[in-house]
């Protein structure tokens, strides 16, 4: 289902999580490389043709921030997602103004990280943003009229549950997660606490799937969901 | 560092050798002035007398010629006083007077002159004078003029009185200044003893005032007041490790009981996986709790007051009542939001949503009803209410339900830490707001209130 290897270089000094991180990625079909401190992190991703950086924000010889900074300064446009202990409002504000692309904070789940990763990889590769309409199998969104049909039938869909679909068929075949959906449709990064996000995705699949024989909107185990045409 | 070292460096020996240079500088400046206009003032009745002895002169001249002029010169000059007279020929000849000996050439030009002289009373000493010299029809030279030694030695009493009172300011100064240093020394010295003794761990300890109100007084009574606060805020983080240790080990023996259960006999690989996932659940629940605690840690000591913004309180009301609205339908209630079309406020939105996400998942778990969200603008602050119609919660619990890990009774059996509402009073306190509990008769409303007004306090703060 992914139809595309990542090149991934992990800068991390913790040397049991980027070797846990690069086993995983291996095993999710993905390449990872690591660099154990900044300086080793910065000249990799200077030279080496990465598609996501994985950056964790304290870093000896130079620290997270600093080190997405200068490669931003050099013209290096890598996607970069931060890794941090400190994961509180201000310091995701902080990470992302720094140039980062996406935060996440510790401890994380790996199919979160994951997850994000191939929605960041994806992002640079194919200028999906800019489409005015998506079409998986028979669904389609038009994006001008916020027009949404399957099967030749118009599906009636609230506002919010439109942004949901929209971000969902945007990441087409890629687990989105729960926090991300979060962040993406509602515009939180907080916790929750209940199965909200569920609740949300159930009544949206009410309204695409049910009465179709082949389901889009899938759910990924212990991971997220994602819109993928059921045929594939 | 030595006593005397220890002294020297103060504050108040340093003012008062400053003081004392500024008062030095000053009194040179008055005398300078005073010498000045004094001299002026000899100098000018020195001309006029000068000027009327020779119009008197003049007059003698004139009535009785030469010799005349000769005789009254010479009876004059008898006198004892400051006045100095001198007849000579063309050739300098002395004919009268009693300048002794003048320097060659001041006779020569007619005028007023400044020049030492010496006396035909005292030929050893030179004085100083201030004379005019005439030229009298036939070459011979009349000198009239008036002794300066007056002068002089006002301008050494003067320098006389500038050097003593200087030394003896300095002495004073000096003494005084150790004096009221060594004063403040004992008290500063006896502030930093104390100081000591509470950074050796005896955290009771406090600065001694000793009542007069000074400045030394007010700074230890802050200083004491601050380590009160000290105290009561680390009171409360021990309360709330102690509360952690204690809430948190339910959970993590659960979490290691998971685990034993797994590796315990022959386990089919689908149970060994369903254990795990019992184990990553728990793991991730204990996350939660940290992340809520870490949070709740940063709004109480204002970390996150750097990431306050304007925004729109009624949109961040109707998008988290939206976020919550399919939980509640699914359990056949209700979510009414009342707000105005826009209410802009400054603050965390992040947390602000936070907060409201908390409450609105305590008024749908134990309220047991229809929820009414509100955002009220009242003139200064902005209200954020939540109400429902359930149980409510008993007018002594009100205050401890705020605090962090208590949880009621009645609501123990249900998942949850206790950690929501206490999360929704530390984002009141940085906002500077507050949050109430009250009756709803039926059912609670909890108000989170906070001054629209902070935006200019937290601005000019940060600037």
């Amino acid at each position: 289902m992914y139809n595309n290897i990542m090149r991934i270089l992990i800068i991390e000094d913790d040397a049991e999580a980027a070797k846990y991180l690069v086993k995983a990625f291996a095993e999710s079909g993905h390449v990872a490389d690591h660099a154990a401190n900044g300086l080793d992190g910065y000249a990799m991703a200077q030279e080496g043709q990465y598609q996501v950086l994985i950056v964790d924000r304290m870093l000896p010889k130079m620290d997270g921030l600093t080190l997405i900074g200068a490669l931003r300064e050099q013209g290096v446009q890598t996607p970069v997602l931060i890794l941090s202990a400190l994961g509180q409002v201000d310091d995701r504000v902080k990470g992302l103004r720094a140039g980062g692309d996406d935060y996440l904070s510790k401890p994380y789940a790996f199919s979160e990280l994951l997850a994000r990763a191939e929605v960041l990889m994806r992002r640079r590769t194919a200028h999906i943003g800019e489409e005015t309409g998506y079409k998986i199998a028979d669904l389609e969104i038009d994006r001008l009229s916020h027009k949404v049909m399957r099967g030749g039938v118009e599906i009636d869909l609230q506002p919010r549950e439109y942004r949901l679909l929209e971000y969902l068929m945007k990441n087409a075949g890629q687990v989105v997660t729960r926090t991300m959906l979060l962040e993406h449709v509602w515009d939180y990064h907080f916790d929750p606490q209940t199965n909200v996000i569920d609740v949300h995705i159930s009544r949206l699949r009410a309204k695409i799937d049910k009465g179709f024989n082949v389901p889009l909107l899938h759910t990924i185990r212990g991971a997220g969901y994602m819109i993928r045409d059921g045929a594939r | 560092m030595t006593a005397l070292g220890k002294l020297v460096r103060t504050t108040a020996f340093k003012l008062t050798l400053g003081y004392f240079l500024m008062f030095a500088v000053g009194a040179v400046g008055v005398l300078a002035f005073v010498g000045h206009n004094v001299r002026q003032l000899l100098d000018e009745e020195n001309a006029s007398i000068i000027e009327s002895e020779i119009t008197g002169l003049a007059e003698q001249y004139n009535s009785g010629g030469l010799e005349r002029l000769v005789h009254v010169v010479e009876r004059r000059a008898a006198r004892p006083g400051a006045s100095l007279y001198l007849v000579t020929t063309f050739a300098g000849d002395k004919l009268a007077g009693n300048v002794a000996t003048l320097p060659l050439g001041v006779l020569d030009e007619p005028g007023v002159v400044q020049t030492p002289y010496q006396r035909n009373d005292e030929p050893e000493a030179r004085h100083p004078a201030l004379a005019r010299i005439v030229v009298i029809p036939g070459g011979f030279r009349l000198l009239v003029g008036r002794d300066l030694d007056e002068r002089e030695r006002l301008g050494h009493v003067l320098g006389h009185a500038l050097y003593t009172s200087l030394g003896l300011l300095a002495a004073i100064g000096t003494l005084g200044g150790l004096f009221v240093a060594r004063r403040v020394l004992v008290r500063v010295d006896a502030i930093n003893a104390t100081a000591l003794t509470i950074m050796n761990g005896e955290l009771g300890e406090r600065l001694p005032v000793a009542g007069t109100g000074d400045e030394l007084d007010r700074l230890a009574q802050s200083l004491n007041a601050m380590l009160d606060r000290i105290g009561e805020l680390m009171t409360g983080l021990r309360e709330v490790s102690d509360n952690i240790a204690h809430d948190l080990r339910t959970p993590l023996t659960r979490l290691r009981n998971n685990a034993e259960e797994a590796l315990r006999g022959s386990q089919s690989p689908a149970e060994l996986n369903a254990a795990l996932e019992k184990v990553i659940e728990e793991s991730d629940g204990l996350i939660r709790v940290f992340n809520a605690l870490l949070m709740i840690a940063r709004a109480e000591a204002g970390d996150a007051r750097g990431s306050m913004a304007n925004f729109d309180l009624a949109e961040v009301a109707r998008g988290v009542a939206e976020l919550y609205e399919p939980i509640a339908e699914e359990a056949g209630q209700t979510i009414a939001v009342s707000a105005p079309e826009q209410c802009p406020v400054f603050g965390n939105r992040e947390l602000i949503g936070q907060a409201l996400a908390n409450l609105l998942d305590n008024a749908l778990k134990y309220g047991n009803s229809d929820v009414v969200v509100s955002v009220v603008a009242q003139p200064g602050h902005v209200e954020l209410r939540v109400a429902d119609h359930g149980a409510g919660i008993p007018q002594a619990d009100r205050d401890r339900v705020v605090t962090r890990f208590v949880r009621l009774e009645d609501s123990r059996s249900r998942p949850g830490f206790g950690l929501g509402l206490a999360l929704c009073n530390a984002v009141a306190h940085m906002h500077h707001g507050a949050l109430s509990l009250q009756d709803n008769a039926p059912g609670l409303v909890v108000c989170l209130s906070w001054p629209s007004s902070v935006a200019h306090d937290v601005l000019t703060a940060a600037e």
